[in-house]
């Protein structure tokens, strides 16, 4: 799970982590009020969205004056950036910076532990420094119970190369920082740049965090960390019902069980439809994960249905603990709710664990919308082909 | 042979108290598996009915190894208690530990991995269906009639498409397979399994399914190239995934310009993997392969 900046930022600030004063505001009327708040003569507007170079699509700018503020955040409330609407800006004091530097604390999956890296050329973009300039980004793996400790802080600014003058007050940032990555269980928090300020104060004038949302239950704040953007509005409403989904930009709606077995599916239905009039494809991932009863297919399959890109729908369903005749029954079960809701063809292919009683179901029921198919690539051939005629 | 479990593999069901570790115990027994008991906290000396048979509930994992000589475990605790019942295996010398939960926070995971790590324990997982050898032992969550004994070595990350493969080659049947689990760090790698299959008498082929997410499948190419003798089918799923987007997994997620379905199909080509693009697909080149072994010996 993604923070905004201003949420990482107040995250930064309860652990003491030296930041630049911030205020968020949604509309530009609120971004004049906030440019009078932070008592000075230059500001910086930001564009608050999660997504990387908003400098570059213009959602960064300076103004010096409330006049300028307003009109400024007007401008970058109006910006979609990488497909994300802006719906808020932060605007802070400028800083008077004498030099940028790069710090993050982040999950090694490979190495399987948490790895620091570090750098006195911050600023900048920190991929195109580690493929150019390697030796100029310090990487120091921790050991994920004692993380940096004040001997690997000592370290890590040792190895990076900072000034004499300035090791001990970067050393304790990166100390908290530790204790910010730490404590929230996040799986990356980056600060680009940390910075020095004429008189010498480190601050983190960028954040970055990544929370682990497997995590959750032992955090009683996050429930305001979750996206609420129009454009994840389904993918709210199915994780409400605990389903597991995600929205994707094509036409056939697809339920599964088991997260493999979905990305699978979504695959071999694009590879149905690839040669197909209109080229139909996978509207959203859905795992109904294990035990699937009726309630959760008829959850299912109304947020399926209540994508108006979807033009018809796949079930795949390997019966391994799932019996099928759950499933079918489910089915059914979900059409009878839903009633006149329930409006899109549906194709079902059902194997494993008790497929001919579930199958039986299917073809007792005899309803006008399903249609049952023998085998994987069948079904994704037949539901691609029903999109493609509906489209 | 086989691999990690076999008919000898002598299995403690952490969590065989709850519905799900209860419900999975039956399912392992009725299968073959020796569940030599069950540990629960707090439940020390009590006994759970399976069919008519009772099997005993210790209260550590300490006191069920003492008594029952158990050299595996399988983890079906919840995420918010897995973390302690994992080192609590681990700090009791279990050789394999097999994490079934799902959910289990990182930091959690990382810890019982570090432990691990210097010690002599394996753990597969967490969040996998665990592993079977069929006919022999079936520690985890693996239907044990989707497909039966035979020469071919299955290791993936997913459980479902785990099953979906053993169904689409159940007419040839596994020496072992493994689901590896779908974490962002898991214990047991792709690349220790292929090893494992590699010097295990009774696989012939290797399937190998990958997912999006991490460079895994890509490390596992490098190391196919240069170990492994025996053929190896592979097979990637999430080609049609978007960035940034978690996959159900929580390790399923293409970041920045790694872990896509298409730079691991490529890693795995370029090291001599034949890489499906479908289940069935996939199924019919490892066919292929094993009717030219058999015609090879005939």
């Amino acid at each position: 799970m993604d923070l905004l900046e201003y949420q990482a930022r107040e995250l930064f600030e309860s652990f003491d982590v030296p930041v630049l004063p911030g205020v968020v505001a949604t509309t530009p009327a609120a971004a004049r009020d906030a440019f009078g708040q932070l008592d000075s003569d230059v500001a910086v507007v930001k564009a608050q969205v999660r997504a990387g170079g908003r400098g570059k699509a213009g959602g960064v700018k300076l103004v010096r004056s409330a006049d300028e503020a307003e009109t400024t955040a007007a401008a970058i409330l109006d910006l979609v950036i990488k497909d994300l609407p802006v719906d808020a800006v932060m605007l802070s004091p400028g800083a008077d910076i004498a030099e940028e530097f790069y710090f993050s604390i982040l999950l090694d999956r490979t190495a399987g532990s948490y790895l620091a890296m570090c750098s006195v050329e911050g600023g900048i973009d920190i991929e195109t420094l580690a493929v150019e300039r390697p030796e100029a980004l310090v990487k120091v793996a921790l050991d994920p119970s004692s993380g940096i400790t004040a001997d690997v802080a000592r370290d890590i600014v040792e190895q990076a190369g900072f000034k004499e003058a300035d090791k001990d007050a970067v050393a304790a940032v990166l100390q908290k920082l530790w204790t910010v990555f730490h404590e929230s269980d996040a799986t990356l928090v980056e600060v680009n740049p940390l910075v020095k300020v004429a008189g010498g104060a480190i601050l983190a004038l960028d954040a970055k965090v990544t929370l682990d949302e497997n995590a959750e239950y032992r955090h009683d704040d996050w429930g305001n960390y979750h996206e609420t953007s129009a454009a994840v509005d389904l993918e709210r409403q199915a994780r409400e019902l605990d389903l597991n989904y995600v929205k994707l930009d094509g036409n056939v709606g697809v339920i599964g069980n088991g997260a493999g077995l979905v990305m699978s599916t979504l695959d071999v239905v694009e590879r149905a439809g690839r040669d197909l009039p209109g080229h139909p494809k996978p509207a959203n991932f859905l795992d109904i994960g294990g035990g699937a009863s009726s309630t959760v297919m008829a959850n299912g399959l109304r947020i399926i249905m209540s994508d108006p890109q979807v033009k018809a729908v796949l079930v795949n369903v390997f019966g391994g603990i799932t019996a099928c005749n759950d499933v079918a029954q489910g089915i059914v079960a979900a059409l009878e709710v839903l009633g006149d809701e329930a409006n899109l063809p549906i194709v079902v292919r059902l194997d494993g664990n008790a497929v001919d009683v579930g199958k039986a179901i299917l073809r007792e029921a005899n309803h006008p919308l399903i249609r049952v198919e023998n085998t994987m690539d069948g079904a994704a051939a037949a539901v691609a082909k029903l999109a493609s005629e509906r489209s | 042979m086989a691999i990690f479990i076999d008919e000898y593999s002598r299995v403690l069901v952490q969590g065989m108290t709850g519905r799900e570790g209860r419900k999975h115990t039956q399912r392992m027994i009725m299968s073959g598996t020796r569940i030599v008991g069950g540990v629960t906290p707090g439940k020390g000396g009590e006994s759970v009915l399976f069919e008519e048979d009772p099997v005993p509930v210790y209260g550590s994992v300490a006191e069920g190894v003492e008594a029952t000589g158990a050299n595996v475990s399988v983890v079906f605790v919840p995420p918010r208690f897995a973390g302690a019942a994992v080192l609590e295996a681990v700090e009791s010398q279990i050789e394999l530990c097999v994490v079934i939960t799902e959910g289990i926070p990182v930091r959690d995971a990382l810890e019982f991995h570090a432990a691990a790590a210097s010690s002599r324990t394996r753990i597969i997982g967490p969040n996998c269906p665990g592993l079977i050898s069929p006919g022999k032992s079936n520690v985890g969550i693996i239907p044990a009639h989707i497909a039966g004994r035979g020469g071919i070595g299955l290791v993936s990350k997913s459980g479902t498409l785990t099953y979906q493969m053993m169904y689409e080659l159940r007419d040839h049947g596994f020496s072992t397979a493994v689901g590896i689990g779908g974490d962002p760090v898991i214990g047991t790698s792709h690349i220790d399994v292929l090893q494992a299959f590699e010097e295990d008498d009774d696989t012939d082929v290797i399937v190998m399914i990958g997912e999006i997410g991490g460079d895994a499948e890509e490390r596992a190419g490098a190391y196919i190239a240069q170990n492994i003798t025996k053929p190896v089918i592979g097979y990637v799923a999430g080609f049609t995934a978007p960035p940034g987007k978690t996959m159900g997994h929580a390790g399923a997620i293409i970041t920045g310009s790694g872990g896509t379905a298409a730079a691991k199909k490529k890693a795995l080509e370029a090291a001599g993997v034949m890489v499906g693009e479908t289940p069935s697909q996939t199924a019919s080149l490892a066919r292929d392969v094993i009717a030219d072994i058999r015609r090879q010996r005939a």
